[in-house]
């Protein structure tokens, strides 16, 4: 098992080289500097400045500092918030996304596979067909699109709800974000378990534990369940990326100060430094989680070999 | 499959056999899918022909009838934005754009696509090793967030979006090129086109490739909604379509900033976006049943 999870450590390490290299190229070769503005600099200011962030390096160096600076958990200074880094920044902004989209993993997980669950149970009834339209509904509405009917609904038209901010901080904030976000995982993570429910019910192992006259809840509880997660266990990775991304404009509708809007803040007043290090910050995440991904699923599948 | 391969090539002699016919059938049988089809047929003409038939241009502001909500007696079927537009017009235009980006990324990622797919399968080896390793690493990226990076650093046009979104989704496609290729490269008849001397290139275009179109119209069907969802995702954080033009996206999110008070330039779009998503996917679902059943 160590050498395994060693392996696809390293396995990961290209990938993280080239999501680095990527964003510091792209940067680099981005039209427009980060000290442009309405008046032209004088060439020895600008010159100071540029020596100042370290611009007047050969390419090849600058990526070397800034790689070193990344493995220290450096993401450079803030062209915008002068007063900040962007690893202050990426701080104070990330508990808020993590709350926020870890809330809405955890529901999408509960909520998705015991409906997948039931679908399978009672296959072409009507609550597998209600079960399996609603996820259709949830597969094919946004959320951004999701996100302000629900604000409609239940913050303008019945008041139930506040429609945005967090307020003081109060639980009541947080559902309609958590549930914007959650309800298009829950889709797939329904659909995901029927699926693979409806085939492992079919398996010998379970027929044997009906014939021996076991209740059907301890039959799934106990036997089914485990194999049938086995898929739903390898989309959390890119069920994952689609959070955060969603996340970007769950918190620009509900006005959550989290880690998404500082990116699109970043990108829309050309804040370079910020909008890479947040790309950088969770590309990492991405892949440090299909890694965690990969190795539970290696510990619960029983087929997977460690070679 | 080997028949039906053959019959897709002489599909006069054994007309009703062949793959395809067997689809059609199956798919017909299918009433959401069929329903669906229907719908994205009917979107399709009104979306190009639907403006033509407006008194209203969808950049024409009506200065007598600002934010007015759906009525027959303006002229103003689905009612107007804050700027006097006429939201119907819009959505339609809106709709042109949606589709068409993203029938054109869909289109760049199947180029690439079965390109590579279809060369990393029958070269197999090494070469397929170097190549599948490239598709995994990109497919870790966070590529959502690079193509918001591109549309901030170079402006935001047309061109670059299809090119974007074509170039991030092809991955999907590759690897199921790849995995049939794969399948495909040692049957009988494909080696005995090699063993007449055909060259390889040729074996992939005329022996590959056509028997690759099943699975990939499957795959077609279920990457527009995504491209459509993906653009429409960068419209709504202002980094898609520019005013005066516009996609659901954009609508969407300019219904969303007036909800309060006109909550119909909201509805509008997001019914019309929906329901194109929800048919595709059914409509996709329908054709997997259809033409990949070995799926299910």
């Amino acid at each position: 098992m160590l050498r395994y999870a060693t392996r696809r450590f390293l396995g990961a390490l290209p990938t993280l080289f080239i999501l680095i290299a990527l964003a510091f190229f792209l940067i680099r070769v981005a039209p427009g500097g980060p000290f442009d503005s309405e008046k032209a600099l004088l060439p020895e200011v600008e010159a100071n400045l540029r020596a100042a962030y370290n611009l007047d390096e050969p390419l090849h160096q600058q990526f070397a500092r800034y790689v070193w600076g990344l493995a220290q958990a450096d993401f450079g200074p803030s062209f915008q918030y002068r007063d900040y880094t962007v690893t202050e920044l990426i701080m104070t902004g990330f508990p808020v996304s993590l709350r926020l989209g870890g809330m809405a993993i955890t529901l999408a997980l509960l909520v998705g596979v015991t409906a997948g669950s039931l679908a399978a149970l009672r296959q072409n009834t009507r609550t597998d067909y209600a079960v399996m339209s609603a996820s259709m509904t949830g597969i094919s509405i946004p959320n951004f699109v999701m996100a302000p009917l629900l604000i409609l609904i239940f913050a303008v038209y019945l008041g139930w709800l506040p429609a945005g901010g967090l307020g003081d901080g109060s639980p009541r904030n947080m559902v309609l974000p958590v549930i914007a976000l959650a309800l298009p995982q829950i889709a797939y993570i329904s659909r995901l378990t029927r699926g693979s429910m409806i085939e492992v019910l079919r398996s010998n192992f379970i027929r044997t534990a009906r014939a021996q006259g076991l209740p059907m809840h301890k039959i799934v509880l106990r036997h089914a369940l485990k194999p049938a997660l086995l898929p739903v266990v390898s989309y959390l990775g890119p069920a994952t990326a689609a959070v955060i991304t969603g996340s970007v404009v769950i918190e620009q509708i509900f006005g959550v100060p989290g880690l998404g809007r500082f990116f699109v803040q970043g990108a829309l007043n050309r804040d370079y430094t910020l909008v890479m290090g947040v790309v950088v910050f969770y590309g990492v995440l991405i892949i440090a989680f299909n890694l965690l991904v990969d190795l539970a699923y290696a510990w619960l599948d029983p087929k997977v070999k460690y070679s | 499959m080997i028949a039906s391969a053959q019959a897709v090539q002489g599909q006069e002699e054994v007309a009703g056999r062949s793959l395809w016919v067997d689809a059609w059938r199956t798919l017909r049988k299918n009433r959401a899918a069929t329903v669906s089809g229907i719908v994205i047929g009917i979107m399709a003409v009104l979306v190009v022909v639907g403006p033509w038939f407006s008194p209203y241009s969808y950049d024409f502001t009506d200065w007598s009838n600002l934010s007015i909500g759906p009525s027959l007696e303006t002229g103003h079927l689905f009612g107007t934005d804050t700027l006097g537009r006429d939201l119907f017009v819009r959505t339609l235009y809106g709709g042109r754009i949606s589709l068409m980006v993203g029938l054109s990324a869909t289109l760049v990622s199947l180029l690439i696509g079965i390109s590579y797919g279809a060369v990393a399968g029958y070269f197999g080896g090494r070469l397929d090793n170097l190549m599948m390793r490239i598709v995994d690493i990109l497919y870790a990226m966070p590529f959502m967030f690079f193509v918001i990076l591109l549309m901030v650093f170079f402006g935001r046009n047309l061109f670059l979006i299809f090119v974007a979104l074509g170039a991030i989704i092809w991955l999907d496609m590759a690897r199921i090129v790849r995995g049939q290729t794969l399948s495909l490269k040692h049957r009988e008849f494909v080696e005995a086109a090699r063993a007449q001397g055909v060259g390889t290139f040729a074996v992939i275009r005329r022996h590959i490739v056509p028997n690759l179109l099943g699975v990939v119209a499957v795959y077609v069907t279920l990457t527009i909604p995504q491209v459509i969802l993906m653009e429409s995702f960068l419209s709504f954080l202002g980094l898609g379509v520019q005013e005066p033009m516009t996609s659901w996206g954009a609508l969407v999110k300019d219904g969303s900033d007036e909800m309060q008070s006109s909550p119909w330039l909201l509805l509008f779009p997001a019914v019309f976006l929906a329901m194109t998503l929800f048919c595709f996917n059914f409509l996709g679902d329908g054709m997997r049943d259809a033409l990949d059943p070995k799926d299910r």
